[in-house]
């Protein structure tokens, strides 16, 4: 399997060069085809491409340190997810349903898609490599707390760890617990705390300073 | 059990966890784009569970090498042309064509 292979090659996920290339070109013969046949009009795909890179993490943080600071909203937040998110003013787009999982003392959630690599774009933004990865959705619904720890994060023997399977229909936005010595920070500096990879579970929201 | 490619959870042969990032070239961020815009409103040309299908429908050995956007592409391939918006020949006619004008 490639990914053996290439180890340590930052493409490995893209493939071999010359498989790339021949995707690119049948994803350009595509494109041009199809803007000539007027099926798509060029500025929709630019549209598009400008939608996708304008959603990143730091949605999904303004949300989470909303949920730190203000427990109705919290609340709400882990009931009805869509409808706090609309009250911030995030769009969720075309996805149907988004759940909240809360992080505590007791419970550390963690999201994959094993079948493909469902994930909540509208809040994050595109996945990471690793999140569509062979190995990821592989391990870590079998041996969670070693692939945790693969991503540096050690927990406790007595931390009950959920790992929930995303669906075309149900994306996961994890709420990390709120770091100690935070009772003074701000909400805008509780959000620069929040990093992609702790609202998937993988990671720990950072501690002030660091 | 028989399991199908795209079925990964518990698979057995699974190593390390690459956590390398590239950035998405602009080929892989127009068959995003091209997938959501034809599958979107005003086109709905297809759901994003046709898309599953069509990517859980490639064999082995091309799942496992394609890359993630490689799939995508080829399933948007295999779409397009299950509902006769574009033919394979027209397609092949283009790739070459591109590789003429390169030479």
């Amino acid at each position: 399997m490639e990914e053996h292979n290439h180890g340590h090659d930052a493409h490995t996920q893209v493939g071999d060069s010359h498989e790339m290339t021949s995707y690119e070109k049948r994803a350009g013969a595509i494109l041009s085809l199809l803007t000539e046949k007027g099926v798509v009009a060029s500025d929709e795909i630019w549209r598009a491409i400008d939608d996708m890179d304008s959603r990143t993490p730091a949605l999904g943080a303004k949300v989470v340190a909303r949920a730190w600071v203000d427990p109705e909203f919290k609340a709400q937040l882990l009931t009805d997810t869509k409808a706090a998110l609309t009250e911030l003013d995030v769009d969720i787009g075309s996805l149907n349903t988004v759940v909240a999982l809360e992080n505590t003392d007791k419970v550390h959630n963690v999201v994959v898609c094993t079948l493909c690599s469902c994930y909540p774009r509208t809040i994050l933004g595109v996945p990471p490599d690793w999140y569509k990865s062979l190995s990821y959705r592989s391990r870590v619904v079998v041996d969670p707390r070693g692939v945790l720890r693969e991503f540096g994060l050690e927990l406790d023997p007595d931390v009950e760890v959920r790992v929930y399977d995303s669906t075309a229909d149900i994306r996961y936005l994890v709420i990390p617990s709120r770091p100690a010595g935070t009772e003074a920070a701000t909400e805008d500096e509780l959000a620069g705390l929040v990093s992609r990879d702790s609202m998937i579970g993988v990671a720990m929201a950072s501690a002030p300073g660091k | 059990m028989d399991r199908r490619v795209h079925d990964r959870g518990g698979w057995p042969e699974a190593g390390p966890i690459n956590r390398g990032q590239h950035d998405l070239a602009l080929w892989e961020k127009q068959t995003d784009a091209l997938h959501r815009v034809l599958s979107g409103p005003g086109k709905h040309k297809w759901r994003v569970d046709e898309l599953r299908r069509a990517i859980e429908s490639i064999g082995r050995d091309e799942y496992e090498s394609a890359g993630y956007y490689g799939r995508w592409i080829t399933a948007i391939e295999t779409l397009l042309v299950e509902r006769g918006i574009l033919s394979r020949e027209e397609i092949d006619r283009r790739v070459e064509d591109t590789d003429e004008q390169v030479k």
